[in-house]
């Protein structure tokens, strides 16, 4: 008894679940609206998840929490104000959009700078067939509308999007992935550029994604579910948030499971083995095309069918959605969780999301009501600040501030993998003049 | 083990606490109305966007009165889109959670419009824009209820210069450029069709990145095919570059475009000496030229310290539009805050004489009759030279 | 127009691809060097480049406005200041964003996030900084002196802006090749490029000599922002993204790490550029505008990297086993 006391990690389950009890009640029963404190509330929520998800503790206390937060918790919070269902589907997308990064970049170590290209190519496929900008190219039988097709077809598109991104991705790979490092992720951001000037001017001669424009009207999957289930109370678009939530937490949990089994696999083994030395690997006969591809044609189906859950929940997109920036969005989102890990991808997206979506919005929001009661700071009234220094008017300059605080305080990102977050302690204990090695 | 039924203690006191204990609710008077305005605040359309607000928040100062005599407090919330759609949708999805939310001032950008108030109209928030002109503002079926505008429309717009440029300017062959965002490619299309029409030959049309800054692919061409009129649709960052740079290659060609060129900036950006033969379309008499828009003008720059903008003026009557709306359907509503159908109601049926015109709403939320101006380009922005007013009722009204 | 009109267009077009070109190839210095040495992509150079160009057009609205100077003299005051600035800016953020990290062993994508930390914040800080004084578009002051132009032809007129940019920019070229190639300093900044840690081994005091690196770098990209505002007409807080990415995209076409590669990529990309945006247009009857132009030129761009996978003047890399 003694001895495997001594053994065994400390056992945090109690601790856990008081925190998380506390946590709940405190969202539900105190903080429930939309301001600072709500939204800190908030994250201490999302943190519990995190927090079963890292320390030691009793598995079932561990499945417990991840069911009572993700399948009764949240949805009860969201559908009271559905705008905590629309950030954590936020979230949800651009965590699988991290995923499917850190498999191209964190798994294979191939620098990808265009990523949101398979964004675009999953949203555009259900924009242009969801809606009715189809009918603008194609026509199908006699009628001249045969588009949108039924919203409940989003499920077969999506089916498809899987393999037309895919495809995007083997065959942006194909002519490319002879180039190394830093050529494969210039000629990516140029890829990515592509897809975004097509989308902008395909509106001419014909009038595929409608151009700058963009596409109005996309279907939404089950609708008419939405539709029955609503109530005074609980009014349909409620409903259909929650749907979305239930889509979203259903692709990651697939993906999540992708990715672990294929990070445990006989192609995850190449490529980490690629990753560390690819002279090395192909020595050892790690077919270097082939296992290269299969990176890039999943990481692109990842993003595929996020892309076309986006667009039908947005129910309107346009080229502006897909740029260069969204790119680097990603990418800081699984340097900053952790190269290759999956539990870090998902908290980067997660850091990323909610910190541009509600911390600094409610942050500026909060600042900006002190403005206006005519608040005092040592005897200067707030409310003669000039218009200059509007608090939101400076939300991406405080992201940038955070963005470089935070990796100078953890550069091996805020959940490394195991086996790097071995190599940087030992390397840490050699003197070390180089610049970041030669590896990404 | 003792510590395992401790800690059961402890975890059932923190959730009765939590369940019996906290939940409080403070009942204030009549309680708050917030309006928000959504605009760009940062990022390069920022001083459009931020015009916008400002010229609310002077009419909230004017108006606000409509109100607060009534026993509530208002208050502004200035929100930022950053000019991206994606931005705009997840505002949106959070201002319809906030209840003292009433109505929406916004936005500046149609493609960004367009998304948010599809999820406007989920909970029934009223929107008034100050400058959107794209047609599909208005348009869509989906958000009928709620979408308005106090500005005209590209379908008219786009006619009204082709109207001048073939009749006043007698202009036989153009060369019509977009910056391919959804209000510039929407307002040169709409020129384009019209001239066509006219019999003008449309000698090259074509886009150009709404970031670019070297336009001399279009220009040196232009030196060789001469066209009468260049016209860009776009906004005047670009305007005024593309002006400059004609002139300084020596195209003698007449610039022109819509109302996106509407900036005090325009002259500087293209240099005064370059603005020559230079001609736009807008929705508006020039602030400058109305004596009711004059004190405005001034309380602007000394409270901003810099001069109103072209949708300043709108942001302005935009914001009386939304007090107005609230205080009839609050008066309505027995002195009550008034529910968001209420207000988006109410809006249809504000009438007033504001800065920008005669302010009145058709069924589909277009204002009913739009002032469409054609103004020629000074040296500086206040020699700016109205050469004809047309009024236009807004199509299918 | 038809294609045979449009080959009298062919001077022109060549003449402003150059400049452009050009233009590409000093910002390109900066990315090339400072990946040379570091093997980073410092992405904060755009806003660099950005900043260079806004304190030029301030010396030249508020310093030397008025004052009767002759406009060639005024423009290298402006340059001359720009290069200061932009220099101690670059310096300024290897000390605060990369360095930390290279000294712990970051892993290499690491200072690529900080960098677009440090771009974010540039570019809303220098927005912050003009419209505490109005606007924050910087339109470039108009001189006369500098569109006056020499006509060669009639289709060919070339502006004294162009030589201008084509003289300064030469120059910048010839000084930097003269400073890495031909003085001490330039063979310490090359020997650290090669190996760091022998070159500590031999003396070589290697966090000053990065920082050199980063100080040449972003004088260059000072002096580019000057030239583009002069070419182009204005700058604001966010017009460095667009030319920094084709910039870069030139370096690697070059080669990254060469400096005559930047320099050559510099100029095909420009010259590609120019023409396509001329060219599409007619040769498909305005079925295809300009708006493609940059499709061509990463087209072009794919193509060459296909066959030539190092860059144009980039070694193939010979993996040491």
């Amino acid at each position: 008894m003694m001895t495997s006391e001594l053994d065994r990690p400390r056992d945090w389950t109690w601790w856990v679940v008081a925190y998380v009890i506390a946590a709940i009640v405190i969202k539900v029963q105190v903080f429930s609206g939309t301001g600072l404190l709500d939204t800190f509330a908030f994250l201490a929520l999302l943190a519990s998840l995190f927090l079963a998800s890292s320390v030691a503790m009793a598995p079932w206390a561990r499945a417990a929490i991840f069911v009572v937060l993700l399948m009764a918790v949240i949805p009860y919070i969201g559908l009271r104000n559905t705008f905590y269902l629309d950030v954590v589907t936020q979230v949800g997308i651009f965590a699988a959009l991290a995923l499917g990064l850190n498999i191209v970049v964190g798994f294979a170590g191939l620098l990808d700078l265009g990523f949101v290209a398979f964004f675009a190519v999953g949203a555009y496929t259900w924009a242009i067939f969801g809606s009715a900008q189809a009918n603008q190219f194609l026509s199908i039988g006699a009628t001249a509308s045969f588009f949108p097709l039924p919203p409940d077809f989003f499920f077969v598109i999506l089916m498809l999007t899987v393999i037309i991104a895919a495809t995007a991705g083997v065959l942006l790979g194909l002519p490319v992935l002879r180039l190394r490092g830093d050529y494969l992720a210039i000629v990516t951001l140029g890829f990515g550029e592509v897809i975004r000037v097509l989308a902008n001017n395909l509106d001419k001669p014909v009038n595929i994604t409608n151009g700058p424009r963009g596409i109005t009207g996309i279907g939404q999957p089950l609708s008419s579910v939405a539709k029955a289930l609503g109530t005074s109370l609980i009014p349909p678009f409620k409903w259909q948030a929650l749907i979305y939530y239930a889509l979203v937490l259903a692709v990651i949990g697939l993906a999540i499971f992708f990715t672990r089994r294929l990070d445990n696999s006989k192609i995850g083994r190449a490529w980490v083995a690629i990753r560390e030395d690819e002279v090395a690997a192909q020595a050892m006969g790690v077919p270097l095309v082939r296992t290269k591809l299969i990176a890039f044609a999943t990481g692109a189906s990842f993003a595929g069918v996020m892309g076309a859950l986006f667009a039908s929940k947005q129910t309107f997109i346009s080229p502006e959605s897909f740029d260069f920036n969204q790119s680097i969005g990603v990418l800081a989102m699984v340097v900053l969780g952790g190269l290759g890990s999956v539990r870090g991808a998902i908290v980067g997206a997660a850091i990323v999301t909610i910190l541009n979506l509600q911390v600094l919005k409610a942050l500026s929001t909060w600042l900006n009501g002190l403005r206006a009661d005519g608040v005092e700071i040592l005897g200067y009234s707030l409310a003669n600040l000039p218009a200059q220094f509007e608090p939101s008017k400076y939300e991406r300059l405080i992201f940038g501030l955070i963005l470089i605080a935070m990796m100078l305080y953890r550069p091996q990102g805020l959940v490394p993998e195991k086996r790097r977050a071995h190599e940087l302690a030992r390397k840490a204990g050699e003197i070390n003049i180089s610049a970041g090695a030669k590896k990404l | 083990m003792n510590h395992k039924r401790t800690r059961l203690a402890l975890i059932a006191g923190i959730a009765a606490a939590g369940l019996f204990g906290l939940g409080s609710a403070s009942a204030a008077d009549k309680g708050t109305i917030k309006i928000v305005t959504h605009s760009p605040l940062s990022g390069p359309n920022s001083p459009s966007g931020e015009s916008i607000k400002l010229g609310a928040q002077l009419a909230l100062e004017d108006y606000g009165k409509l109100l607060t005599s009534q026993g509530f407090k208002v208050q502004l919330q200035p929100e930022d889109d950053q000019a991206n759609p994606n931005v705009g949708v997840a505002n949106a999805n959070r201002l319809i959670n906030d209840p003292d939310i009433l109505a929406v001032v916004g936005h500046y950008n149609s493609g960004v419009f367009i998304p948010s108030s599809e999820v406007y109209a989920k909970a029934n928030l009223v929107a008034v824009s100050p400058a959107n002109t794209n047609p599909q503002v208005t348009d869509r079926e989906s958000t009928r209820a709620i979408a308005n505008r106090i500005c005209g429309r590209d379908d008219v717009q786009g006619p009204v210069g082709a109207d001048f440029a073939v009749k006043d300017l007698k202009a036989k062959k153009v060369y019509v450029i977009n910056d391919k965002t959804a209000y510039g490619a929407g307002v040169a299309d709409a020129f384009e069709a019209a001239v066509k029409k006219a019999g003008v030959k449309v000698m090259l049309a074509s886009g150009v990145d709404d970031k670019e800054t070297d336009f001399s692919s279009v220009l040196n061409r232009a030196a060789i095919d001469k066209p009468d009129i260049i016209y860009f649709g776009g906004y005047y960052q670009q305007g005024g570059l593309l002006l400059k740079q004609m002139r300084q290659k020596k195209v003698g060609a007449v610039f022109m475009g819509g109302d996106g060129l509407d900036s005090g900036d325009l002259q500087k950006i293209a240099g005064s000496e370059n603005v020559t033969k230079a001609y736009f379309t807008t929705l508006g008499v020039p602030l400058s030229k109305l004596p009711a828009a004059k004190k405005f003008a001034e309380v602007y720059k000394t409270k901003f310290n810099k001069d109103p903008e072209a949708y300043s003026a709108y942001g302005y009557d935009s914001m009386r539009v939304v007090l107005q709306a609230i205080a009839d359907s609050a008066k309505a509503n027995g002195g009550n805050k008034p529910s968001r159908e209420q207000v988006a109601a109410a809006v249809r049926k504000v009438k007033f004489d504001g800065l920008t015109g005669k302010i009145s709403f058709n069924s589909r939320g277009d204002i009913e009759v739009a002032k469409y101006v054609v103004v020629g380009v000074g040296p500086t922005p206040d020699k700016n030279d109205v050469k004809s007013i047309i009024e236009k009722k807004a199509p299918n009204s | 127009m038809n294609f045979s009109e449009g080959l009298q267009l062919l001077p022109i077009t060549l003449t402003d691809g150059l400049v452009l070109g050009l233009l590409y190839a000093v910002i390109a210095l900066g990315y090339t060097m400072v990946y040379g040495v570091l093997g980073l992509i410092n992405f904060a150079h755009a806003e660099i480049f950005m900043v260079g160009g806004i304190v030029g057009i301030e010396v030249l609205t508020f310093g030397t406005a008025g004052t009767g100077m002759h406009p060639a003299l005024q423009l290298l005051l402006a340059v001359t200041a720009a290069m200061l600035i932009s220099g101690a800016l670059a310096v300024v953020t290897e000390r605060i964003a990369y360095r930390p990290l290279r000294l712990r062993n970051a892993p290499r994508l690491v200072p690529l996030i900080t960098a677009c930390g440090v771009s974010l914040f540039l570019q809303d800080f220098v927005r912050f900084i003009e419209s505490l004084f109005g606007n924050f578009i910087r339109p470039f002051p108009d001189f006369e002196f500098f569109y006056r132009s020499v006509e060669l032809s009639d289709s060919v007129i070339v502006p004294y802006k162009s030589i201008a940019i084509v003289l300064v920019g030469v120059a910048m070229l010839i000084g930097l090749t003269y400073l890495v190639n031909y003085t001490r300093l330039g063979r310490a900044v090359r020997a650290v490029a090669q190996d760091q840690k022998a070159s500590a081994l031999m003396g070589i005091d290697v966090n000053r000599m990065i920082a050199l690196t980063f100080l040449v770098g972003g004088a260059l990209g000072g002096v580019a922002g000057v030239l583009y505002g002069l070419q182009f007409g204005k700058l604001d807080p966010f017009s460095g993204f667009i030319p920094g990415i084709k910039a870069f995209t030139a370096a690697v076409l070059g080669g990254i790490g060469n400096i005559p590669g930047a320099m050559l990529g510099g100029i095909v990309l420009g010259v590609l550029e120019v023409l396509a945006g001329t060219y599409l247009p007619i040769l498909t009857d305005n079925a295809v505008g300009t708006e493609y132009k940059d499709i061509f030129a990463f087209g072009i761009l794919i193509l060459i990297l296909i066959f030539r996978p190092s860059g144009l003047l980039g070694r193939a890399t010979v993996e040491k086993v």
